[in-house]
């Protein structure tokens, strides 16, 4: 049985153990004179029941859908005869493909060897039996674990603390989750990260200023070593979020400040949606625009006033990235601005300042803190982009600061890197997971500042 | 008093200049609204400008002679003799007699202008009516992708028209004829990719991404909201809760390609499971998503007044059935406004995609959660990435209809928000 087939029958499973439970438990009860002699209402025998039944078997089916890929590949593998065991991971995913291109007939067994058309038809019986044995010992775990439940029913038990004390277990798992999470994202950057490190020498990451992964494929093939210095990149994605900064700053600040002074509740109303339109504009959208449109614009201006510029210049990218960030600066600011107290506007106001010295003299300073973490949250967007610098910047790792020629940035590579054919445990595609590494602790560093700046910031004026 | 009267003097000197700066001000402020939504109508005029025409297709009617001994075929229920049979020549027939000027001398460049794919429709067509056959019909067949280009971008310097002077008067001609015409683009939204821009569809990417998007809200939404009624109902004031908490702030700032990067490790790599796939699509953007969806529920929960919660526990509630019966359903129209924009976020995000392998090339439209699929957002940037300008010009189109399932996401949401949120 398919895993979302299996799925719905152990929710069904669930929805009968619910049934039976709910009547169990007035059947249980009518000889007593009614269900007030239950502890709980019939509801919650029922739910109980149900829980009984479908906890246990989501589990089982959850571990074994999850494990049973890695499994099958590894008794494959395991299957094989010694001489076409595979010595590195990269082998072995090549291996595992076209073996189940085999079982999949995309591939016809007449065309591979035949140990590899063999392990096709055990892959094939494999699956089979994985899936029938899945569906067994779900099914089983349901019935019998739901039977237990259903049997334990008795007039003085009582369902309600029961149930409810369960639900809380599964709450809190749902919020572990984000826990769950952050180790995963940790473990499967740090894994291969130690592994490239392992390869490539430290020094060679953090100091070297030439960047160029190309690493020889097969062994008699004559090419260049690869060389893994990440300075270019990091000059690169700063110079881009520089730009980027430089364009957003100003305009998301200057009308957050117009929207929160001076904008009456009218211009507020159709302006500020507006500007959180630019928000939602997927990024992908802003990498065409910027790869198709705003790119060739400069490319073409910097040509007519006769300077030279790439046509994937980092200007582009960077502007466009600025303007996508705009409403990110501009509601922070607006939310900061905002909580500074009418008392200290009042009063500059009452001295005879104007608006704008108000704003500039006052509010500004008194908002700065709060503004800073805003800008700091945007820069680590800035940094962590990935399609629009995919889409509108190079691939050549200059170490430049002309923002008319082509940089490469920190995601460019990791996505580079890691779409396409890629084999495992070579230092190219560990290098992604370094370069993930970086990005990882650099936007978290940037975040965790700039979140403590705008907490402390409010906890000021509250 | 000489000295008081020289203060306001110099005050009221300084007004001119300090009124000035005021205006100078306020006029900054102008004009950065007028840049940003400036650059808003940039890109939409830019996408329409360059897209509008992706939703038309370029067509050719003619009358098609379908004779058995041109196309070597007397019966068209036999499956060998359809696949022998010749079903090019009768389309190219039809079209030099639809030309004056063209003769037997001309066959390869009138059959420059008819589709590739033409053929098939015609053997399709002659399969599915077996007597059509030694009778002359009317059909009508796609044209061929540069007649497409040519009839749609004549005078645009960007677009390289690979028609000669020949076939252009002819299609000229054709088209005052109204044999060459323009219409809906349908098949832009019934196929998959394709490696012909007149024949590439976005169904395929389209019903990927509702299967992902399936996927991801089933698991976010209950997910997140148990995470949300936990921490804002349950949990015991400690150092664990507070770490739960700096968690979920810090993922919701963590760049989504990290996501992309996780989902490659663990769900690829440890699980096993297949590459390009919307369920692990699908499982990467709930990860993505659950800290926004978690903050807004938190946020919705937090806004049902205490006294509510008082006055169920006041009649003798436990907390789970204050929180269920009473909170929950309170908090419901704000929860759903935090998980549409959650889910709008997730239908536009395209990184982590790039890095579970959901970025190839695919013809077919998938049809379950285990197929090979591609999502809209990606199947913009394989087009955008394309030197030909005509899927280009279909990626925007790609892009306006992306972006009108936003639009709309989006239009609910603050719809919700306005007419089923309570105020208290």
């Amino acid at each position: 049985m398919q895993p979302a087939n299996l799925l719905l029958l152990t929710l069904a499973l669930a929805i009968v153990a619910y049934w039976l439970g709910y009547a169990r438990s007035r059947s249980l009860a009518m000889p007593l004179g009614g269900i007030r002699h239950l502890k709980s209402l019939p509801f919650y025998y029922g739910a109980r029941a149900a829980l009984w039944s479908g906890i246990p078997a989501l589990l089982v089916l959850g571990l074994w859908a999850a494990f049973q890929g890695k499994v099958i590949q590894l008794i494959i593998i395991g299957g094989l005869p010694d001489n076409m065991i595979p010595a590195t991971d990269g082998e072995a995913s090549l291996l595992l493909s076209k073996i189940s291109n085999v079982a999949s007939g995309a591939l016809p067994p007449g065309f591979v060897e035949a140990p590899i058309a063999e392990a096709a038809e055990r892959l094939k019986a494999l699956r089979t039996k994985s899936r029938f044995l899945m569906s067994a010992l779900v099914v089983s775990v349901a019935v019998l674990a739901g039977f237990l439940g259903w049997l334990r029913i008795r007039p003085r038990l009582n369902a309600r603390v029961q149930v409810e004390s369960i639900l809380k277990w599964v709450f809190f798992a749902c919020a572990a989750l984000a826990i769950l999470t952050t180790v995963g994202i940790i473990f499967s950057v740090a894994f291969e990260t130690i592994r490239f490190f392992g390869k490539v020498p430290f020094t060679e990451f953090f100091f070297g200023t030439h960047w160029s992964p190309q690493t020889a494929l097969r062994a008699d093939q004559v090419a260049s070593q690869g060389a893994f210095g990440m300075i270019p990149l990091f000059t690169g994605t700063l110079l881009i979020s520089a730009i980027a900064m430089i364009v957003a700053v100003p305009v998301g600040l200057l009308s957050a400040i117009y929207l929160s002074e001076y904008a009456g509740k009218k211009v507020r109303g159709v302006v500020k949606p507006l500007l959180e339109m630019l928000a939602g504009i997927p990024t992908v959208v802003y990498g065409f625009f910027a790869a198709l449109t705003v790119a060739p614009f400069i490319s073409d201006l910097a040509a007519s006033i006769g300077i030279e510029a790439s046509s994937q210049s980092a200007l582009a990218a960077g502007a466009v990235m600025g303007i996508m960030i705009i409403p990110f600066v501009s509601s922070l600011s607006d939310d900061v601005i905002n909580a500074v107290p009418q008392a200290m506007r009042d009063g500059s106001l009452a001295l005879g300042a104007t608006q704008s010295e108000t704003m500039k003299k006052v509010i500004f300073p008194a908002a700065l803190p709060g503004i800073m973490g805003g800008i700091l949250l945007a820069v680590s967007r800035a940094i962590g982009e990935t399609m629009i610098v995919v889409m509108a910047a190079g691939l050549a790792a200059n170490l430049t600061a002309n923002p008319l020629e082509t940089v490469t940035t920190v995601t460019v590579q990791i996505v580079t890197l890691l779409t396409g054919d890629q084999e495992f445990d070579s230092a190219k595609t560990l290098a992604a997971f370094a370069l993930g590494a970086m990005l990882f602790i650099a936007t978290l560093l940037l975040n965790v500042i700039a979140l403590k700046i705008v907490r402390k910031y409010r906890e000021q004026y509250e | 008093m000489n000295n008081q009267r020289s203060q306001a003097e110099i005050v009221r000197q300084s007004l001119k200049s300090r009124y000035r700066k005021e205006r100078r001000f306020r006029a900054y402020g102008v004009l950065a609204i007028a840049i940003a939504l400036g650059a808003l109508l940039t890109l939409f005029t830019d996408i329409i400008g360059k897209g509008y025409t992706g939703f038309l297709k370029t067509t050719i009617t003619m009358e098609v002679q379908l004779d058995g001994e041109m196309m070597y075929l007397d019966d068209p229920t036999d499956e060998r003799q359809i696949k022998m049979a010749d079903f090019v020549e009768p389309l190219v027939q039809a079209l030099i007699k639809e030309i004056p000027g063209a003769t037997e001398d001309d066959r390869d460049q009138v059959r420059g202008l008819i589709n590739p794919y033409a053929s098939v429709t015609l053997r399709d067509a002659l399969t599915a009516n077996p007597d059509w056959l030694g009778t002359s019909r009317t059909m009508t067949f796609l044209s061929h992708t540069n007649v497409d280009v040519y009839v749609k971008h004549a005078g645009d310097d960007a677009y390289s028209i690979k028609l000669n002077d020949q076939q252009k008067a002819w299609v000229d001609e054709l088209q005052e004829r109204g044999v060459i015409e323009t219409s809906f683009n349908d098949v832009f939204f019934s196929g998959g990719d394709s490696r012909d821009p007149s024949r590439a569809g976005i169904l395929g990417a389209i019903v990927g991404s509702l299967l992902t998007m399936f996927v991801t809200l089933i698991l976010s939404f209950p997910i997140g909201v148990a995470a949300a009624i936990y921490l804002e109902e349950f949990a015991p004031q400690n150092k664990f809760t507070d770490f739960i908490e700096v968690n979920i702030n810090n993922l919701a700032a963590v760049p989504s390609i990290i996501f992309g990067l996780l989902g490659l490790a663990v769900f690829i790599n440890l699980f096993g499971m297949p590459r390009s796939v919307p369920v692990v699509g699908g499982l990467v953007l709930t990860l993505m998503t659950l800290p926004t969806i978690i903050i807004s529920s938190r946020a919705a929960i937090k806004s049902v007044p205490p006294s509510i919660r008082e006055a169920a526990e006041g009649i003798g509630a436990s907390k789970m059935q204050v929180v269920l019966h009473h909170v929950l359903p309170l908090a419901m129209p704000g929860m759903l406004t935090g998980s549409i924009i959650g889910m709008a976020q997730a239908l536009g995000e395209t990184a982590p995609l790039l890095l579970i392998g959901m970025v190839a090339f695919i013809v077919d439209v998938p049809d379950g959660f285990l197929d090979s699929a591609t999502v809209l957002p990606v199947q913009v940037f394989l087009w955008a990435g394309s030197p030909e300008l005509a899927f280009i010009e279909r990626a925007s189109a790609a892009i306006m209809v992306l972006l009108t399932f936003l639009i709309s996401m989006n239009a609910l949401a603050i719809w919700m928000r306005k007419r089923l949120e309570r105020r208290w």
